[in-house]
This record gives structure tokens, sequence and C-alpha cells, in this order.
């Protein structure tokens, strides 16, 4: 029993994270109808600005681990912030009206020269971060007993305000219905005064902070990346996206969560040789049942 | 003279000059993962290769020529391994190779090597199958996974006396090797593993696979791999309050490990197989006093690509610089290095291997337990 407890708590971490970088693909999907390969990799630039923001808030002789944290995130999410800027400016947006291929193969272009950047500018080495916030709650179960670090609750309360904020702004603010409005007709919402590429780079700062939060979190509760560390856990999150209906924001996080507990549920309880199978057949499937994911739209095709 | 002649004569001068151009110089490959998450062991190997042969040619280089070193990036990767290895053959006229470090790498990568007749010396591949193929050119300065295995099992079953061990495995080549190796002695000692699991590279949450050790009450985690992913598995495991003992094998022995898992406290008491030190040969002290001089510690298998080195150069050296013939000649000559006299056998193993048992401490730094 505890050990299931566990594995429940193991996946709705790990779930979460998941959920975060995918809101980075499901809302560029959803404005542009492009997959952001190098959404990984921007997370993975995330990971490398939080050891950097560590490094010179220790340096500036701060100690006290609130304001660490606090300091960490705000850094990374804005420099993060700003590298999804300049990367949609110059691989994206000058493509706007080429065909989705190209675009595409810009995508991957891009998540090449990220990983390549940081290799040649960090160094190929595996990175780490010091251990800074230790400890667990532990409750009794049977003869066993669950625990949930302080780390993992802290990525939790995060990742569900990170989630809570965003669903806010896209629902409720002038910001949302302008991106809400590109969603559906992006040459109408033009045509009514929206300025669309202003929306699109806003959409594409939103997913790479999201990547950025997901980023910190993970990197001060691993303490270890390197330059290739996108890569899975960015096909992890494209899975989830495309789980949960991808254009769709609380498919993202719904797909998130549903990945994290299967992965964890089956590599705790089966085999964790096998876990990654069992994900992606569970993908298959939910494709075969519904064609657009879990809480996608189906596609209207416009005549 | 014809003009058919004297443009013949003319293109076998041209062919005879590139000859001597690239005979100026013998061309040894240094080939591992100079890039990408395994770096750190790509390093140990250039520092030590690139010593060994500075040392060989200011003693005079093979024959009065200069040893050139090549850079083969690898990766890790198989596919990559082949390229690089067909480069080093065709475009680069490599004699010799001192690598790969993955077995991964190495074993594809050998057999381009065969064919082209080059002699290939492994400083770090510890996969049976590298030598089981039968290659007349492959050698190895360090062990087979079945002695590090044989090391490991005996030692959790006669020192540690532990009875639930628990086997993890990265599903690559080594690590998944070295692992069948610990279990398959293991088995023979009586004792069967409470658990058989493998991991997937590249990723850093193991805390589901914790879990499930947690709850097979394992007192023995053993891990093949390497230790970008033995780090954060070893760091998850005393985070969700394990205090189960974890055992690797060489595949770890890097200060990166150190700071992958977090902190020196999480590796404290991590056990591993490695050989046996390189400054217990009293010929490697002076090497390792230079290297110390120069402001590089000679960690992991940096001595192992300086012997490497030296195993390709008596090989070239003692015959008339033909890697083939030198293949040939490593089989019934002992090669005097920095780490002792190395003998080799048939496959192109070493005769004597000299797995020991290592542990880390609270500081990060590993010693040999006596």
């Amino acid at each position: 029993m505890d050990i299931v407890l566990q594995q429940l708590v193991n996946g709705l971490t790990l779930g979460s994270v998941y959920g975060l970088i995918a809101i980075g693909y499901t809302m560029v999907y959803g404005i542009i109808g492009m997959i952001n390969f190098a959404h990984g990799d921007v997370y993975m630039v995330s990971a490398y600005i939080t050891a950097i923001a560590i490094a010179l808030l220790t340096f500036f002789g701060i100690e006290s681990f609130p304001i660490i944290i606090i300091g960490t995130l705000f850094l990374t999410v804005a420099v993060t912030g700003a590298y999804g800027w300049v990367i949609e400016r110059i691989a994206y947006r000058p493509l706007r009206n080429s065909s989705r291929l190209s675009v595409l193969i810009s995508a991957i272009g891009m998540s090449l020269i990220l990983q390549n950047y940081v290799q040649l500018s960090q160094g190929a080495n595996q990175q780490g971060v010091p251990t800074l916030l230790t400890g667990a709650i532990r409750f009794t179960v049977g003869d066993g007993f669950v625990q949930i670090t302080y780390m993992k609750l802290l990525i939790l309360f995060i990742s569900l305000l990170g989630m809570g904020v965003l669903t806010y702004v896209i629902q409720k603010t002038k910001l949302g219905r302008m991106c809400r409005a590109t969603q559906q007709d992006r040459k109408m919402a033009s045509i009514l005064g929206i300025d669309t590429d202003k929306v699109i780079s806003t959409v594409f700062v939103i997913g790479a902070m999201m990547a950025a939060l997901a980023g910190v979190l993970v990197t001060l509760d691993y303490g270890a990346f390197d330059f290739y560390v996108g890569f899975i856990i960015g096909i992890k999150a494209f899975t989830a996206a495309v789980l949960g209906g991808i254009g769709s924001l609380p498919g993202a996080m719904l797909g998130g969560l549903i990945l994290g507990l299967s992965e964890a549920l089956f590599a705790g309880l089966i085999s964790s040789d096998y876990k990654d199978v069992f994900s992606f057949s569970l993908l298959v499937l939910i494709l075969i049942i519904r064609p657009s994911g879990l809480l996608g739209k189906p596609e209207v095709e416009k005549v | 003279m014809s003009n058919a002649v004297i443009r013949k004569t003319l293109i076998s001068l041209a062919v005879a000059g590139a000859a001597t151009l690239a005979q100026a110089d013998v061309v040894i490959g240094v080939a591992g993962p100079h890039t990408g998450p395994y770096a750190a062991f790509g390093e140990q190997l250039w520092k030590g290769a690139e010593k060994a042969a500075a040392d060989i040619n200011a003693a005079g280089g093979l024959k009065g020529e200069m040893i050139k070193l090549v850079k083969a990036d690898d990766a890790c990767e198989p596919k990559q391994a082949v390229s690089v290895a067909n480069r080093l053959v065709d475009s680069d006229g490599a004699l010799a190779v001192v690598g790969h470090f993955c077995s991964s790498s190495s074993i594809p990568a050998s057999r381009i090597y065969e064919e082209a007749g080059v002699l290939m010396v492994t400083p770090a591949s510890t996969n049976p199958t590298l030598t089981d193929q039968g290659l007349p050119n492959v050698f190895r300065v360090c062990g087979r996974d079945d002695q590090q295995g044989d090391v490991a099992a005996s030692y959790i079953v006669d020192v540690l006396k532990a009875k639930r061990v628990a086997v993890i495995h990265d599903k690559d080549t080594y690590g998944k090797g070295l692992a069948d190796a610990m279990k398959s002695t293991l088995n023979a000692y009586g004792v069967k593993e409470v658990m058989y699991e493998g991991l997937t590279r590249g990723e850093k949450d193991f805390n589901a696979l914790i879990t499930k050790i947690r709850s097979v009450d394992a007192d023995v985690v053993y891990f093949g791999g390497l230790h970008s992913e033995a780090g954060p598995l070893v760091r998850q495991l005393r985070e969700q309050g394990s205090k189960a003992i974890f055992i690797s094998g060489d595949g770890i022995v890097s200060d990166e490990f150190v700071s992958v898992a977090g902190s020196p406290k999480y590796v404290d008491g991590v056990l591993m197989t490695f050989g046996a030190p390189p400054s217990s040969y009293p010929s490697g002290k002076k090497v390792i006093k230079e290297f110390r001089d120069s402001g590089y510690e000679p960690e992991g298998y940096t001595l192992y690509s300086y012997t490497a080195m030296q195993v390709v150069a008596a090989a070239l050296s003692n015959n008339n610089l033909d890697p083939v013939k030198g293949s040939e000649w490593l089989k019934s000559h002992s090669v005097n290095t920095v780490m002792g006299k190395k003998d080799f056998d048939d496959k192109g193993d070493l005769t004597v291997s000299d797995y020991v048992m290592y542990e880390w401490d609270a500081q990060g730094k590993y010693h040999q337990v006596n």
C-alpha cells in the first residue's frame, strides 16, 4: 500500500514537470500550428541559467534559501523568456508565410544550434548544483512510509501556481482574449486590430517561461544536467501535449499528469525497462480512440 | 620520351611524394567521447595519450619518426564511432588507435580497424565481447567485465554478506554486460538477486525505480552504468531514506560523479571496482608527479590511456611501423609500461587482471578498500 501511494507521489511530481513543459508545445501549436522542436532545448538552457543565477546570488553573499529560490526563479524565468522571444524572432517569424515544413526544419535547426552553443560555451561536462533544500515529510502507512521531500512539495506548489496563473491570464485578461482570437482565426484577428505578430511572440515567451519554471525546479531537485538534458524530457513533454490534446491548455496539464503517473506506476509496479513502451502504447491507444487527444477539439476543415 | 611516359613518371613522383609526406609522422588516433555527456572520460583519454606521445617523441619518437595524434570524437554513440573510425582509417591514415571508451562504440569500430589492418588498443572498454570477437588487431589494457563482476560479487557475498541484492543497469552494452556478469557470479554463489531492472540513459528521475528498490528491501544496490546516471540514482536513493550499500563498476571513476550526485555526502560509502591504483606501480610514480606538476590530476583512465599509447608505440617501433605485424608481436612479447609489465593473451586481453574494490568518502574522493 505504502509503495503504491509513494509511486503516486513520484508520478504526480514528475507529471507536473512534464505538464509545465508541455504548455510550451501546446500553446505554440495552438496559435501557429507548428511543433516547436527547440522547446526541450529552451528547458535545457534554463537549467544552465539556474546554475548561473544561483552562483551569482551566492557570490553576492545571499545565503537564505527563500531569497535564493525566489531570485533564481525570477532571473531564470526572465532570461529564458528573452530566449523564447529571440528564437521566435530569428527562426520562426521570417518563415511565417512559408510552408509548415520549413518552420519545422527551422525548429530542428534551432534545437541543434542551442545544444551546440551551450556545449561550446559551457563545456560538454555534466554540471551540478549543490543541494539547497533537504528534508521530507513522512507519513507512516501500515508498516512502511510514504514520503514527499520539501523540494517535491515546492515543485507541486509552484507548478500548480504557474498553471493557475496562466489559465487565469488566458481566460480572463485582455492578453488572453487576444491569444484566443489569434488562435481561432489569425487573419480575422489582425483585421480587427490585433497585432498578431506581437501575440505570437508573447506566446513563445510564455511557453519559454513555463519551461524555465520547470527548469529551475528540476535542476534544484536533481542537481545534475548537461547540454543534452532537454532531449528526453522534451520528447516526454511533447507526448504529454499530444496525449492531452495538442492546442489545449488544460489538456497539456492533464496529459503531463497522466504520463507521469503511468510511468511511475508502471516502472514501480511492473518493470522500469518497459515504462516508455507502456507510455507510448497508452498514447497510441488514446489517439486511436480520440484522434485529437483527450481534451483536444477535432480540427474542422474550413471550406 | 612520349607524353604518356612523362605523365606517368610525374604521377608516380607525385604519389611517391605524397607517400613520403604521410610517412613523416606516425598518425595515431585517440578515439573517445570528446564531447557529449561522457566528455570527462574523453578528456582523461586525451590527456594520457597526449602526455605519452610527448614523452615518446621527446625520447626520439618511433624509429626516428614523430607521433602525431588525431582526436576522434565518437560521443559514445555506436553510429558516430563507426564514422570516425572510417575517417581515421581513410583520410587520416592512422596506423593505430588508442580507444574507444564505451564498449558499445569500441565493438563496431574494432571491425573497421580490423579490415584496414589498424592496431587498436582500448584503455577502457571492458565488455567481454570486444575481445571475444577474435579479431587479431584488438587489445585492451584494462580488465574485463566478467572479471570485474566476479570481484564485485565475491565482495558482496564474502565481505558484505548481503542476501538481498538489487541489480540495476543502463541497458547499454557496458552497463548491462557488467550487471549481467556480476549477476551470474552472484547466482553461482547461491545468492539470487531480489530485483533486476534497467533504467533509461539520459533520464534524471529514478524515483519510481527507487521506491521499488525500497519495496523489495534491498540491502545492496549494484549498478552497471556510468556516473551520469549513477549520481542521480544514489542521490535519490538516499533522499528516499534507503541505507542500501551502493556498488558500481569502473564507469563512475570521475570527479564528476560527486557533482552529478549533488554533494559528497551522497557518494559517501559508495563502492566501486576499478583496476589497482596506478600509483601502486613504482614505474608510474614519475609520470603521476609530472601530471600533478602540470596542474592535472591523472584520475580514472588517464594512466590507462598513457599505457595504451606505450603499448602501441612498442608494437609499432619493434615491427618497422607495421600495425599488422605489431598486433602479432604483442601476443608473444610483454611491454613495460607506467602500470607495470603487460602481457596479452591470444584474444588481446591482459593475462593478469587487477580489479580491486574502492570506496568513495565524504570528501568526494575514492581510495582502495583494504
